[in-house]
């Protein structure tokens, strides 16, 4: 039994992680059907940054807050220096400018900060807390809340405030939505701007149980982007869904099945999703209209 | 005329674009091809900053045979293939006379053929032991194998009467190669492996592959072959389990990097560790102390880092280079692999080379010492501890 609840909280644990990068690819999908392959590269910079400043002697909080900051504005810049002037093109097109841009926050990245890995301790410490017999890191507890709340905030801004109904109303139809007044080039900056602080917010939760270095964002990329496609595309329950199931998976998979094809099971799922579910567990069927 | 014209033109255009090449200082060509960037760039950068720094230094003392070394490095990434094409580049646009270092194992199985094919010496700094075994021709090896590892694992295991031994690896070349090794050889020290785990490289927790060890009946210590933050990460895991079993590890996390990114987690952590970890501790009649403490000395004022092994592996790849150059008195590739057979016993700072024609690796395991972590910092372990 407490080998069954270990793998459970390890896989939720891990599985937290993906589903706050899935959720940032939902809100661009959202706003601009586009994938933004970027999303994982704002993980590590807000992981990056922190320990950066943290060393550099900051506290912990305000390197944390420093560096969310930062690639936000990292996040506004992207999509006004390089998606706003391509916004006619295809969305291929778009979607290789984000691989560039990808590329190039990695590439600086290391010319900037090394390619040693780097860390800041625990919010909380490291002195593990036993829960239901199994014992748990802090930080764990604080990753697993964290995403938590970032989807809850993020249901409420977009469900109660305007701003983020204009999100959602974009997102169904950017014709109509232009046309009763929303902004909507503003409403997708804004888009990039928040899944920007939800990338470094992760990367902020879990850099002290995972570490970080300059070139983590390929995989946990692919993580993401699986728990997004599982859990549907542009919704973000779906990708909270989705991901926690992606991490349990791995977990159980690892723990009852062969830990020596860990990764193959997180695939195998994306495969299946693709192939059997293409608009995911929760996923919204848009219908083309001719 | 015209076409006379033109031959002149020609034959103008080959005595200038040959003429630099004639003028130029005799220099003694090499080249490495190291993991500068990706997962093990906490290997390959300080082999970089090694090579560069001694052969500045070799140069400056007036170089290998009166001639200075023009050193070339490109960097593969960790990919082997990228390797193989690196190597290609190496022998035939920079015609270097031997390749000082790969930093990996897989990229130094995938370039061999084209230094075998050139006639090339080339020394790994990998780990695995299928690189000198079977011999290759024009290929060394710097530093112990995962073979010598295991073995000198298995020894301290058995003199503390441990015999049941749960086993997780790493799914890497690294990983799978010491696996395979140390599975070979239980038999001899009469160790039972109880449970056999895998993770992946870039894996984030491997608290699930840890509780099926934990669950293993009569577990009596857990060995690990890893490196890199897997292995900081697996020994996290470990500790917030709360094992009370020692947790034995591979050379591969022998560095002051490790302990200092683990932090408490690594106390008491086991592994066979070459002299530059604890050249220090070693006693004052050891060969090996002073070689080491000179370069340990020089790379920490540098770079204002701790010299580790692998830095002190390409070191020595040099200094074996540089012995059989001056041995055969000659730069001609054949001819430094042919000395290199010769030389004789060569104190390095990780280890006492001593290479032969059916020998590549030419080192033995007196020179891998136990040692464990203790207080933040590696200590040397007594022979009854």
């Amino acid at each position: 039994m407490t080998t069954l609840l270990h793998f459970v909280f390890s896989g939720l644990v891990v599985g937290g992680i993906y589903a706050l990068v899935g959720l940032g690819f939902t809100l661009t999908y959202d706003a601009m059907r586009i994938i933004n392959v970027t999303q994982a590269e704002f993980v590590m910079l807000g992981g990056m940054l922190t320990a950066v400043l943290f060393g550099a002697g900051f506290p912990l909080w305000g390197a944390a807050v420093i560096a969310i900051l930062i690639t936000i504005v990292v996040g506004l810049l992207m999509y006004r220096l390089t998606i706003a002037p391509a916004k006619e093109d295809d969305h291929v097109g778009l979607i290789i400018i984000t691989f560039g841009v990808a590329i190039f926050i990695e590439g600086l990245t290391k010319v900037l900060f090394g390619k040693q890995m780097l860390q800041f301790p625990p919010f909380s410490g490291r002195e593990s807390i036993p829960i239901l017999g199994i014992n748990v890191q802090p930080q764990a507890i604080w990753m697993l809340v964290g995403a938590l709340l970032v989807f809850l905030v993020l249901h409420v801004f977009q469900t109660r405030f305007l701003s983020g109904q204009a999100m959602r109303a974009t997102s169904a139809n950017p014709l109509a939505a232009n046309l009763v007044g929303i902004k909507t080039s503003r409403i997708i900056a804004m888009a990039f701007g928040i899944s920007a602080a939800i990338g470094a917010i992760a990367g902020v939760l879990m850099t002290p149980i995972t570490l970080v270095r300059y070139d983590i964002g390929i995989l946990l990329g692919i993580k993401g982007f699986a728990a997004a496609m599982l859990g549907g595309l542009g919704n973000p329950l779906g990708a909270l869904v989705g991901g926690l199931l992606v991490g349990l998976l791995e977990s159980l998979g690892a723990g009852y099945i062969s830990s020596a094809y860990k990764d193959a099971f997180a695939f195998i799922v994306l495969i299946g999703a693709l192939t059997f579910l293409p608009h995911g567990l929760l996923g919204k069927k848009y219908v083309e209209r001719v | 005329m015209r076409l006379r014209l033109n031959v002149m033109l020609a034959a103008l255009a080959v005595v200038a674009v040959s003429a630099p090449v004639s003028w130029a200082q005799a220099e003694i060509k090499v080249g490495a091809v190291l993991s500068i960037t990706g997962p093990v760039a906490f290997m390959g950068e300080p082999q970089e900053r090694t090579l560069k720094m001694d052969i500045e230094k070799i140069n400056a003392e007036g170089g290998v045979l009166g001639q200075p070394l023009n050193l070339t490095i490109y960097d593969d990434g960790a990919d082997a293939s990228k390797a193989r094409t690196f190597a290609q580049r190496l022998i035939q646009d920079d015609k270097v006379s031997s390749i000082l270092g790969v930093t990996l194992t897989g990229p130094s199985m995938a370039l061999y053929p084209i230094a075998e094919n050139a006639k090339v010496p080339v020394f790994t700094l990998a780990g695995a032991i299928q690189l000198v075994e079977p011999i290759k021709k024009w290929m060394f090896k710097i530093g112990h194998t995962d073979r010598q590892a295991c073995s000198v694992l298995f020894q301290d295991m058995k003199s503390r009467g441990i015999e049941r031994v749960g086993l997780i690896s790493g799914n890497d070349s690294f990983g799978n190669s010491m696996r395979t090794q140390c599975l070979g050889m239980v038999d001899e020290y009469g160790i039972k492996i109880v449970a056999d785990e895998r993770y992946g490289p870039r894996d984030s927790d491997m608290t699930p592959q840890l509780v099926n060890i934990k669950n293993a009946p009569g577990l009596q210590a857990v060995l690990s072959p890893g490196h890199g933050e897997s292995a900081t990460i697996l020994t996290r895991n470990y500790r917030q389990l709360g094992f009370t079993q020692p947790l034995y590890q591979s050379h591969g996390v022998a560095s002051h990097g490790y302990v200092s990114a683990t932090g408490a987690a690594a106390e008491g952590v086991r592994v066979p560790a070459p002299a530059i970890l604890i050249a220090d501790q070693l006693p004052e009649d050891n060969p090996q102390r002073a070689v080491a403490l000179d370069y340990a000395k020089r790379y920490q004022e540098r770079f204002n880092e701790p010299a580790g092994f692998f830095g002190a592996a390409a070191a020595d790849a040099l200094r074996l280079f540089v012995a059989a150059a001056e041995k055969a008195g000659s730069t001609d590739p054949e001819k430094i692999r042919a000395a290199a057979e010769q030389l004789g016993p060569v104190v390095g700072a990780a280890g006492i080379y001593n290479l032969t024609d059916t020998d590549h690796l030419g080192l033995d395991t007196s020179t891998f010492y136990m040692s464990e972590v203790h207080d933040g910092k590696w200590r040397l372990l007594g022979p009854d501890e």
